[in-house]
């Protein structure tokens, strides 16, 4: 039933974008297949945190595996695009494993600033070996539109159309998932890591795995966002874009689908947004493209001090179900539990 | 020989940095059990007061102190405001609010100081010392660097063994409820902990950045490897925080100079990854207190 349902969803929201890729403008469909790339990767990071519990700081890692995958098979093997996509999923997934593996033993702040770690120490790979990766000039990804469609079809339409389609089957796969035996113990195990270890659940295996679905995720992600920038370089995966990535699961609404949508759209919408109303106060460029940045901290501080359910928590209240259950992770836990994992001093 | 004795002392000289950067999140996290990942962006903002008191008076002390002092009030600023309304609540919350306050840190340095390299001076001659003809890999820079740092935390120390505010910092860190009960002011204890290791940033962001060059992102680096050395040590353990550095520094120093380095980050990550695989509560721990 949930199956069919989440198909249902998928079929109506596709024809939507189909329309809609139609009637845009080149510039609003690129925008769109940028949205498309954010949400696969937010996606994945809103369950990882919101569902397991766990947080990452370095998808924009996982994001750059995918980005690198995808644009050395298409510029060495010239695969088809699906086959590349998958080895891009392919690559994160097996690195976000072993990452995952080694950080198994870690929770909370300790795997937090081993992933953080590796959003900073990834990029200088790129640079170690520039005859592989292109050094910081990075590689260029070009894709163009199936012949079928015409010699004057729009290269942006095109690239919408791809993105969203694998924004979309990444959102039917992480619903499904979510809503699985798998989804439920990856909520047990966040809400009591005890209780749902004593319940028979591995507890370490699911968190591997919710780690892993994530990285997966964000190597599309990555692997979607260079078909639409044409270029993978270490520039384009710092820290900032981990922190951009998790205030967009944040301010979405953490473990929420829908609330990886609104806040993708706020991130490719709003910073250009941002970045002109510094540089029309007389900003200059450098410090005007600073604007968002310091907008990602009020976001991420504001909405988890006032309104850690996101938009997505806002939105449910307003119109949803009057039972709809708020994130029981970010609740306030009871009373004098607050100090639990002291040690000796 | 002497490139071993130069990566030797050098490393050591570097692992005094990560060490304070050590100190001031181990200093929190004793306190309140939060990770505070704005510690690299507290240090780099701390470090352009100093850039800009030192380009406006001339005077390189008074911005080295303008800069502490800054420290010290930026972390009772920020625990005061940001992450008190945290405490109680899931340790998720804490994380994003300091990543949250982090990225803002960096966010307002690139609006009010704009995203340049600046150069930022140093204390004293960063010219490398010899004896005789043998070169020692270090400068007069980095012997202070050493002092300032050892002074530092041995100042500590001494606070948190034989004052009574040290006392109570210590109490506060055993068990808040109890603390509360004896009549210990919980919340400016807190503050006091956020406002030293505020301190300990700014002093490690000035003594660093002479190296490093002064932008919004100076310190993310730094940072990462600052908490790697937290961990070494054990996060609960200061002792272990300024072991835990001086080991990473010579470690890397090694690495660096014998391996090349570009890839320093990467060696400092599969340190951390390989020390938390052996002892994930860190060398210098006590008893592992985790739960599962």
């Amino acid at each position: 039933m949930t199956l069919a349902r989440h198909f249902a969803v998928a079929l109506g929201v596709a024809v939507i974008l189909l329309l809609l890729s139609l009637r845009l403008s080149p510039y609003r469909d690129y925008q769109m297949a940028e949205v498309a790339a954010y949400v696969t990767a937010v996606a994945g990071l809103t369950v990882l945190i919101g569902l397991s519990g766990q947080i990452s700081i370095g998808n924009g890692a996982f994001m750059a595996i995918g980005g690198y995958a995808s644009a050395l098979v298409l510029i060495h093997l010239h695969w088809p695009l699906e086959l590349v996509l998958l080895v891009s999923v392919v690559a994160a997934a097996l690195a976000g494993a072993l990452f995952g593996v080694a950080a198994a033993r870690l929770r909370g702040p300790y795997l937090a600033g081993a992933t953080l770690m590796l959003a900073v120490a990834l990029p200088s790979i790129a640079n170690q070996f520039p005859s592989l990766f292109g050094g910081d000039q990075g590689l260029t990804v070009a894709i163009t539109p199936p012949a079928f469609l015409g010699a004057t079809f729009p290269p942006t339409r095109w690239q919408a159309w791809v993105t969203c389609a694998g924004a979309l089957i990444t959102l039917i796969l992480l619903a499904n998932l979510s809503r699985s035996r798998v989804g439920r113990s990856w909520r047990a195990v966040r809400d009591d890591e005890v209780a749902a270890a004593l319940s028979g659940l591995n507890v370490a295996r699911l968190q591997i795995l919710a780690f892993v679905v994530s990285a997966a995720c964000a190597g599309l992600g990555g692997a979607l966002l260079a078909l639409v920038t044409g270029i993978v370089a270490p520039g384009a995966y710092t820290l900032t874009l981990s922190i951009a990535l998790l205030t967009g699961a944040v301010l979405g609404g953490l473990g929420t689908l829908p609330g990886a949508l609104w806040g993708s759209l706020v991130l490719v919408l709003v910073p250009t947004y941002l970045t002109n109303v510094g540089s029309s106060h007389g900003l200059s460029g450098a410090a005007s493209s600073s604007v968002p940045i310091a907008a990602y901290g009020v976001v991420l501080i504001v909405v988890m001090l006032a309104f850690p359910a996101g938009i997505q928590g806002g939105l449910r209240r307003f119109f949803g179900p009057a039972t709809a259950a708020p994130l029981t992770a970010l609740r306030r836990r009871t009373p004098g539990s607050e100090h639990q994992e002291e040690g000796p001093i | 020989m002497q490139e071993f004795v130069e990566f030797t002392l050098g490393g050591i000289a570097v692992g005094m940095i990560y060490a304070a950067i050590a100190l001031s999140l181990v200093l929190v996290w004793r306190g309140t059990r939060v990770l505070n990942y704005s510690q690299g962006g507290m240090a780099m903002f701390t470090t352009y007061v100093a850039w800009v008191v030192i380009r406006d008076t001339g005077d390189y002390w008074l911005g080295f102190f303008a800069a502490l002092a800054a420290g010290l009030a930026l972390g009772a600023f920020l625990e005061s405001t940001a992450v008190r309304p945290t405490m109680g609540k899931a340790p998720l919350n804490s994380v994003i609010v300091t990543i949250g306050l982090l990225i803002l840190l960096e966010g307002a340095a690139g609006i009010i100081y704009g995203g340049q390299y600046r150069s930022f001076p140093a204390a004293f001659s960063i010219r490398g010392l010899k004896i005789g003809s043998f070169g020692l890999g270090i400068s007069e820079a980095d012997l202070f660097t050493a002092a300032a740092v050892l002074a530092a935390a041995l100042a500590l120390f001494l606070v948190f063994e034989y004052t009574s505010i040290g006392l109570r910092l210590r109490a506060t860190a055993f068990s808040p409820g109890v603390s509360r009960l004896l009549g210990i002011r919980i919340g400016r204890v807190l503050t006091l902990g956020w406002a030293l290791a505020g301190l300990f940033g700014a002093l490690a962001g000035v003594l660093v950045t002479p190296s490093t060059f002064l932008y919004p992102n100076s310190m993310d680096a730094i940072f990462v490897l600052g908490f790697t050395a937290a961990v070494i040590g054990g996060l609960d353990s200061p002792v272990g925080a300024v072991i835990g550095g001086v080991l990473l520094g010579v470690l890397l120093s090694y690495a660096g100079g014998y391996l090349g380095s570009n890839l320093v980050l990467v060696y400092g990550l599969a340190a951390l990854v390989l020390v938390l695989m052996i002892r994930p509560s860190g060398l210098f721990s006590g008893a592992a207190t985790r739960r599962v």
